[in-house]
C-alpha cells in the first residue's frame, strides 16, 4: 500500500480551505487550473507508460477533479477513516485520470505516477485499492461500481453516518445489466446517500453509444428506477459542484454530466480513436501547450 | 490418529444448522447481515429476517447486484453472508466473486445454498458441481465444503472472524452426523477413520459414505483411511503427503465435477512428489446429469459408499 505525502496534503488541504472561501469565478479558476494539470499529468502518464485510456480520462477528470477538490469529505491522510465519503471509480479504464487526481491530493507522492502500468508498480492499468490508498474497490470489468456502490451506500445507512458514496460511470458501461439490477435496489431502497456521476461522453471503445446499443432517454430511465436525476455539463465545475452538493430528497441521485471525451486536447476531442490510442512525444507536447493556454 | 467415527443412521440439512448459528453470530455482534436473491425461505432466513429485518438485504433475484452489494458491505465494516442457491451464486454472479469478493480482499462469506445435486430433479441448471472448479481458479478465496451439520455450525462460526473472503457450501441433502467434537479448523483436513493401505480423501456429502466404505473394505481386508477434506482452498497439502506416505493410494470423492473440484487439487499434489500414488478421483466428469433425486443422480455417477469401497479395494488390490 502506498503511502500519503504529507507536504502535497498539506498544499490540498490550503486549497480546500481557499476554494470555500473564494468567490464563483475564482472556484471556477481553481478547478479549471487544478483539472487541467491533472490533464498533462495524465497525458505524461499515458505516454510514458505506453498504454492508458487517455479519451475517457479526459472527460472524467472534472467529476474527479471537482469532486475530491471541492466535494468529497475525506482525508488523503487517513484514507480509511470509517466515516468518510466513499467515491467508486467504477469505468476502471481511466485509473491514469484518479491516479492524478488523487496524487494531486496528496493520497500518494507524484513521483510515483512515473511508475504507472510499470512491472510491480502499485499503479496497475486498474485501480487495486489493496495498492493504492483512496481507491474504494477494484475496478476494471464493467458494470462493477454501482452494486458494490449500493452496498457501500446500505452500510452508510445502517451505521447511521452521514457519509455520501458517489460512483462514477462510464456511459458505455450501462449497457451491462448489472447497473440496472443496482439501479433498481438503490431506488426501492430509496438510498439518498447515494449519488451516480454518468461521465456522458457518448462515445464507447469502437463507436457512439447511440450507434452501438442506445442509452436514451437515460434521464428518464433512471427516474423510472426511481431516482431523482440532474443533468449538467460535466466540465462546468460549478454545475458539477451544485449537482454533487444539492440538498438530497428521499432518492439516489443520478447526475449526467454531458461530457466530451478528449476534452481539453483539440484533436482528440469527441473523437472515437482516441479511447486508447497513446499519444506521441509531439502530440503530447502540443496537448500540453493547449491546455497551459 | 483419531479413532473412528460412525455414521449415525438420523440424518440432516446442514442449512438448519447454518440459519441458527447465524443467528446466534447476529445476536452478538451487529455487524453481521445477511444478503440474499430472493432465497429468504430456500436459505433458511426466515428466522434471521423475522428478528434482524434491517440486517436482511433481499435484493431480489439479482444475483451480480448481490455479491457487488455484499462487497460494498465487507469494505464498509460488516460482515455480509452472502447466500444464495450455489449454482446461481456462483455462475451467475462469477466476475463479481472474482473481482469484487477476491481481488478486492473484500471478507465476505458466499454461502452457496443446497449445493451438488441437491436439487436433484430440477436437473442440471439447478446443480452446482461446477463452482468448486470455478472458484477453485480464484486467487485469495477460500473454499469451504463441510460435512455435517456441527462442522456448519463450526465454519459459520469460522466464518464470521475470517479477514478474508471465503466461500461455504451449505448442502441440504441430509447427511449423517460424522465429525463428532471436532471443531473445524480452516485450512486442516481432519482424519475420522485411520487405515495403511488407501487413503479416501472427501468432502461434504461424500464423507459418510467414505466412512461406510471404509467399514465394508475393512470387511475384506482393505484397510482405508478417510480424511475429511472440509476445506478445499487452500487444501492441506500436507495431510496428502502423509497420506502417501502411509498408504499407498488415494480416493477423492466429491459431489462435484473432477476437472477442478478436490480431486484436481488432491491430485495436483500427488503427481508433484518424487513417487506419486495411484489415485482415483469419484465426481462427475463432464455430463449433464439425467432426471432424477439426489440419491438417484449419487448412484449414476458412482458416489455411493459401495463405489467407494470398490474404488478402494481395487487400488490397493492393484498394487499388492
Amino acid at each position: 500500500m502506498l503511502a500519503a505525502d504529507p507536504r502535497t496534503a498539506a498544499d490540498w488541504r490550503r486549497f480546500r480551505q481557499q476554494f470555500a472561501d473564494a468567490g464563483p469565478e475564482r472556484r471556477r479558476e481553481m478547478l479549471w487550473e487544478r483539472a487541467n494539470q491533472s490533464r498533462t499529468t495524465d497525458l505524461h502518464m499515458i505516454g510514458r507508460a505506453g498504454l492508458g485510456h487517455v479519451g475517457g480520462d479526459l472527460s472524467v477528470l472534472d467529476i474527479l477533479t471537482t469532486l475530491f477538490f471541492a466535494v468529497l469529505r475525506v482525508d488523503p491522510e487517513k484514507p480509511d477513516w470509517p466515516d468518510r465519503d466513499r467515491l467508486v471509480l467504477s469505468k476502471g479504464h481511466t485509473a491514469g485520470a484518479l491516479y492524478a487526481t488523487l496524487a494531486a491530493a496528496g493520497f500518494f507522492p507524484a513521483a510515483e505516477l512515473d511508475t504507472f502500468a510499470g512491472p510491480h508498480s502499485a499503479l496497475n492499468g486498474h485501480p487495486n485499492r489493496v495498492k493504492v490508498p483512496g481507491v474504494e474497490t477494484n475496478t476494471g470489468p464493467l458494470g462493477h461500481g454501482l452494486p458494490v456502490s449500493v452496498g457501500m451506500a446500505v452500510a452508510g445507512r445502517l451505521a447511521a453516518s452521514s457519509r455520501h458514496v458517489y460512483v462514477v460511470l462510464g456511459d458505455g458501461e450501462l449497457q451491462e445489466g448489472s447497473n440496472w439490477e443496482a439501479a433498481m435496489t438503490a431506488g426501492n431502497r430509496r438510498l439518498s446517500n447515494l449519488t451516480a456521476v454518468i461521465d456522458r461522453n457518448r462515445l464507447q471503445q469502437g463507436a457512439r453509444t447511440e450507434d452501438t446499443n442506445g442509452l436514451d432517454p437515460l434521464d428518464d430511465k433512471f427516474r423510472a428506477f426511481g431516482w431523482d436525476v440532474l443533468e449538467v455539463g460535466g466540465h462546468d465545475h460549478l454545475a458539477l459542484l451544485d449537482a454533487f452538493t444539492a440538498p438530497r430528497g428521499e432518492r439516489p441521485t443520478c447526475v449526467i454530466a454531458n461530457t466530451i471525451k478528449g476534452k481539453g486536447v483539440s484533436f482528440m476531442e469527441d473523437r472515437v480513436e482516441w479511447h486508447h490510442k497513446v499519444p506521441n512525444a509531439e502530440q503530447i507536447s502540443a496537448a500540453t501547450a493547449e491546455l497551459a493556454g | 490418529m483419531s479413532a473412528a467415527v460412525h455414521a449415525g443412521s438420523q440424518t440432516f440439512d446442514c442449512r438448519m444448522a447454518f440459519a441458527e448459528e447465524l443467528i446466534a453470530l447476529a445476536r452478538a455482534d451487529e455487524r453481521i447481515v445477511a444478503v440474499c436473491n430472493d432465497s429468504v425461505g430456500s436459505s433458511n432466513l426466515v428466522g434471521f429476517a423475522t428478528e434482524f429485518p434491517d440486517r436482511l438485504i433481499n435484493v431480489g433475484i439479482a444475483e451480480q447486484d448481490m455479491v457487488g452489494v455484499g462487497a460494498g458491505l465487507a469494505l464498509s465494516g460488516y460482515i455480509p453472508f452472502v447466500c444464495a442457491a450455489a449454482p446461481f451464486l456462483t455462475g451467475r454472479a462469477l466476475e463479481q466473486i472474482k473481482a469484487d469478493v477476491a481481488y478486492s480482499q473484500a471478507p465476505v462469506v458466499l454461502c452457496g445454498m443446497s449445493p451438488g445435486m441437491a436439487y436433484g430433479e430440477l436437473g442440471p441448471t439447478h446443480h452446482s458441481i461446477e463452482d468448486l472448479s470455478w472458484l477453485r481458479a480464484i486467487a485469495g478465496l477460500g473454499i469451504v465444503v463441510p460435512a455435517d451439520p456441527a462442522e456448519t455450525r463450526s465454519a459459520v462460526r469460522w466464518a464470521a472472524t475470517s479477514a478474508t473472503p471465503v466461500f461455504l457450501r451449505v448442502g441440504r441433502f441430509k447427511v449423517p452426523a460424522v465429525t463428532g467434537e471436532r471443531s473445524f479448523t480452516f485450512g486442516t483436513a481432519s482424519c475420522l477413520h485411520d487405515g495403511t493401505d488407501v487413503t479416501v480423501v472427501a468432502a461434504g456429502t461424500m464423507v459418510s459414505r467414505a466412512l461406510q466404505a471404509a467399514k465394508e473394505a475393512a470387511a475384506e481386508g482393505v484397510s482405508v483411511r478417510v480424511l475429511n477434506m472440509s476445506t478445499i482452498a487452500p487444501l492441506d497439502e500436507q495431510a496428502i503427503r502423509q497420506a502417501m506416505r502411509d498408504t499407498r493410494a488415494i480416493v477423492t470423492a466429491e459431489e462435484a465435477t473432477t476437472t477442478g473440484g478436490l480431486g484436481a487439487a488432491v491430485a495436483a499434489v500427488v503427481v508433484a512428489e518424487r513417487a506419486p500414488v495411484p489415485m482415483r478421483m469419484l465426481g462427475v466428469h463432464r455430463e449433464f446429469a439425467p432426471t432424477g433425486n439426489t440419491a438417484f443422480l449419487l448412484e449414476h455417477f458412482g458416489l455411493t459408499a459401495a463405489d467407494i469401497r470398490a474404488a478402494a479395494v481395487e487400488l490397493a488390490r492393484t498394487d499388492d
